[in-house]
C-alpha cells in the first residue's frame, strides 16, 4: 500500500506520529502525478516539485514543535481552479484567464493553508464551472480514471479524477448545480456540497452566487467531514456566509442510524434512471434500515421543472458575473481591435469557449427588459416552490435517499452535442442548490462496466451532521469496498 | 409554443452579453437559445401565481460593517495582471477622440 492509498486522515495520523514525513508525503504525490497525469489530466497547474518540497519542510518544522496540530497539517490537496490562490496561476479552465495570477487567496484554501494543508496544484474543471464532464475546458479534457475512454464528470472532474487516481489525497470542489456530487459518483469518491453559506465564496470566481457553494472531495465520509470542519468558517468577506452554531462535523461519524427516517422520492426512482444505479440505491436503502432506520417511498414532487429553474437563474447571474471578463484588469485581451467596444466584444469572443456563451446569451435574454417577469422571476418563484417542497419533505423526513446521477459515466465525446440531455444528468443534485441544502455522495458498488454507482444523501439547511451519520453508517455496511485504483491501471 | 429567435432578437442578445458572433455562430445561437427556450417554458405547467419570488433561501438581511479600509496597498500586484498598464493606471482604447 503507497502513501497515495491512504485516506487523508490515515495520512494526517502518520505524519503526526512521525511514521511518515511531510517531505515523502509530497514525493509521493508528486510521483503520482509524474506518473499518471499525462494518462488522465487532472491538474490545469501542478506547483514546481522544489517549491512543494520546500514547504513540506517549512510544514514538518511547525508540525514538530507542535504549532499545527490539526488532521489534515502536511497532508496534499488540489483545489479546483477556480478558487484563488495567490501568487499561482488561476484560470477556470478558461482562454480568457489563462495567464491570471491572483493578489489573494480564497477563504477556504486560506483556512485549508492555516491547518497546515500542503496545496499541489489546481485542478481542472469544466470552463467556469459550466458543463457536466470536464469536456469544456480550454486546457484538455480529463479522463476518469477506473476507464479512461469515459468522462470523470464536472464540472470538478479534476479534483474527482485526481482523488480517485491518488495524484493527491483530497480535494476541493465547488458546486453550482452537482458538480461536486456528479463527478465524485461517476469517479468513486466521496464528495460534498455544505448547505449555502457555510463555506465562504470570497475568492471563488463566481458563476451562480446564489448556488455557489466550495466542498470536500476525498475518499471517504471521514476526510469529508474532517475538511468541512477545516473549510467552514463565518466571513464578513462574503455577505453571505452564515454564522453557524455549530462546526463540529466529525462528532456526526458514528455507525448508527437507529430510528432515522429515510424518504426516497419516487420521482427520483422512475424514468431515466439507468437500471443498474437504481438496483444500488435500494440496496443501500435496505443496508440502513437493516442498521435501523425507517426507509418509505414518498413523493418530493416538482423535480422536472428544477432544471428548467436552473438554468434561468445560473444562466442569469452568470451573464452578470461573467462581465467583469472584459480585457481591461486581467487575463486576455484580444490582438488587433477598433475602439473600446470592439475591443471588449472580440476579446470575450475569443476568450470563451461556446457553453460559456450560450450561457452568458441565455442569461442576458432572460433578464432583458419585456422578458425579465416572464422568465426571471418565473424561475424565482419555482425555486420558491421547489423549496416548499423540501420543506414538507424534511417535517416528515431527516434524509432523503436517492443516486447521485441518472447513469454512471458516459464516454468521452457523447455528451456535448446535445445540451439539454447533458443538462438532464443532473436532475438529481440540481434542486439541491436551489434549495440551499447540503447533498452527499457516497460510492455505493460497480456496474457491469467496472465503473463506480454514487449514492447521494440530501439534508435539510444546516443538517450536515444527518447525512454524515447516514453516509457513515451506509459506507461501514457497503459490500464493496476496494474504492482503491492504485496497481488497477493497467488491466 | 415553438420559440423561434430572429436576426435582431440574437443581434441584440450580442450587445447586451458583450458577445462578437460569426454567422456560423448566430445560427446555432439560434437553435440553441429556442431549444433552451422551449424546454423552460415547461415552468408554465406550474400556477406561481400569489408566489413570491426567492433570490435567497435563506432570510440574509444587510450585511452592514464598519467603513474601514482592511485591505493593503497592492497596486502593483493587480495591475501586473493587466494587459496593458501605464503610470498605475489601466490602459484601455481610446473612447473618444
Amino acid at each position: 500500500m503507497g502513501l497515495m492509498d491512504y485516506t487523508a486522515v490515515e495520512l494526517g495520523k502518520k505524519i503526526k506520529a512521525g511514521e511518515v514525513s511531510v517531505l515523502e508525503a509530497a514525493n509521493a504525490a508528486m510521483d503520482a502525478i509524474d506518473a499518471l497525469e499525462d494518462k488522465f489530466n487532472c491538474y490545469v497547474t501542478v506547483q514546481e516539485r522544489a517549491a512543494v518540497q520546500a514547504k513540506a519542510e517549512e510544514l514538518q518544522k511547525k508540525i514538530d514543535d507542535g504549532t499545527l496540530t490539526g488532521p489534515l497539517a502536511g497532508v496534499p490537496v488540489a483545489v479546483k481552479d477556480n478558487m484563488c490562490t495567490k501568487g499561482t496561476r488561476t484560470t477556470c479552465s478558461s482562454k480568457i484567464l489563462e495567464n491570471f495570477e491572483p493578489a489573494y487567496t480564497a477563504e477556504a484554501v486560506l483556512n485549508l493553508e492555516k491547518a497546515g494543508a500542503l496545496i499541489i496544484g489546481k485542478t481542472n474543471m469544466d470552463e467556469f464551472a459550466m458543463g457536466s464532464t470536464t469536456e469544456t475546458s480550454h486546457y484538455g479534457v480529463t479522463k476518469n480514471p477506473w476507464n479512461a475512454e469515459h468522462v470523470p464528470g464536472g464540472s470538478s472532474g479534476g479534483s474527482a479524477a485526481a482523488v480517485a487516481a491518488g495524484e493527491c489525497s483530497y480535494a476541493l470542489g465547488s458546486d453550482t448545480g452537482g458538480s461536486i456530487r456528479q463527478p465524485a459518483s461517476y469517479c468513486g469518491i466521496v464528495g460534498m456540497k455544505p448547505t449555502y453559506g457555510t463555506v465562504s465564496r470570497y475568492g471563488l470566481i463566481a458563476y451562480g452566487s446564489s448556488l455557489d457553494q466550495i466542498g470536500p472531495m476525498a475518499k471517504d465520509v471521514t476526510d469529508c467531514a474532517t475538511i468541512l470542519e477545516t473549510i467552514a468558517s463565518h466571513d464578513p468577506k462574503d455577505s453571505t456566509s452564515v454564522k453557524r452554531e455549530d462546526y463540529d462535523f466529525t462528532s456526526a461519524l458514528t455507525d448508527d442510524v437507529k430510528g432515522m427516517r429515510i424518504g426516497i422520492p419516487r420521482d427520483y426512482m422512475g424514468e431515466g434512471l439507468d437500471e443498474e444505479v437504481k438496483a444500488a440505491v435500494l440496496d443501500a436503502a435496505k443496508k440502513l434500515e437493516e442498521k435501523g432506520a425507517i426507509v418509505e417511498e414518498f413523493d418530493l414532487s416538482l423535480v422536472q421543472y428544477a432544471i428548467p429553474a436552473y438554468y434561468v437563474i445560473a444562466s442569469a447571474e452568470a451573464s452578470s458575473n461573467l462581465a467583469r471578463f472584459d480585457g481591461v484588469k486581467y487575463g486576455y485581451r484580444t490582438e488587433s481591435y477598433e475602439g473600446l467596444h470592439n475591443m471588449y466584444k472580440k476579446t470575450r469572443s475569443e476568450g470563451f469557449g461556446p457553453e460559456v456563451k450560450r450561457r452568458i446569451m441565455l442569461g442576458s435574454f432572460v433578464l432583458s427588459s419585456g422578458y425579465y417577469d416572464a422568465y426571471y422571476l418565473k424561475a424565482l418563484r419555482t425555486k420558491a416552490l421547489i423549496k416548499q417542497a423540501f420543506d414538507k419533505a424534511f417535517a416528515k423526513y431527516d434524509v432523503i435517499l436517492g443516486p447521485a446521477a441518472p447513469t454512471t459515466a458516459p464516454k468521452l465525446g457523447e455528451s456535448l452535442s446535445d445540451p439539454i440531455k447533458m443538462y438532464l444528468g443532473d436532475i438529481y443534485t440540481i434542486s439541491v442548490n436551489l434549495a440551499g441544502l447540503p447533498g452527499i455522495s457516497v460510492p455505493g458498488s460497480l456496474d457491469s462496466k467496472g465503473l463506480p454507482i454514487g449514492i447521494q444523501f440530501i439534508g435539510d439547511c444546516f443538517k450536515e451532521k444527518n447525512i454524515i451519520r447516514a453516509a457513515y453508517a451506509f459506507e461501514q455496511s457497503r459490500e464493496f469496498t476496494n474504492w482503491s485504483l492504485s496497481g488497477k491501471e493497467e488491466k | 409554443m415553438a420559440n423561434i429567435i430572429s436576426d435582431e432578437t440574437i443581434e441584440y442578445v450580442g450587445i447586451l452579453a458583450k458577445l462578437e458572433l460569426s454567422d456560423e455562430e448566430k445560427e446555432q445561437a439560434k437553435k440553441d437559445m429556442a431549444n433552451m427556450l422551449d424546454y423552460i417554458d415547461t415552468l408554465n405547467e406550474l400556477d406561481t401565481s400569489g408566489v413570491e419570488p426567492m433570490s435567497h433561501v435563506f432570510p440574509v438581511n444587510n450585511v452592514f460593517r464598519e467603513d474601514v479600509v482592511t485591505n493593503g496597498d497592492d497596486r502593483e500586484e493587480i495591475l501586473a495582471n493587466a494587459p496593458e498598464a501605464k503610470e498605475g493606471a489601466f490602459v484601455v482604447p481610446k473612447t473618444f477622440d
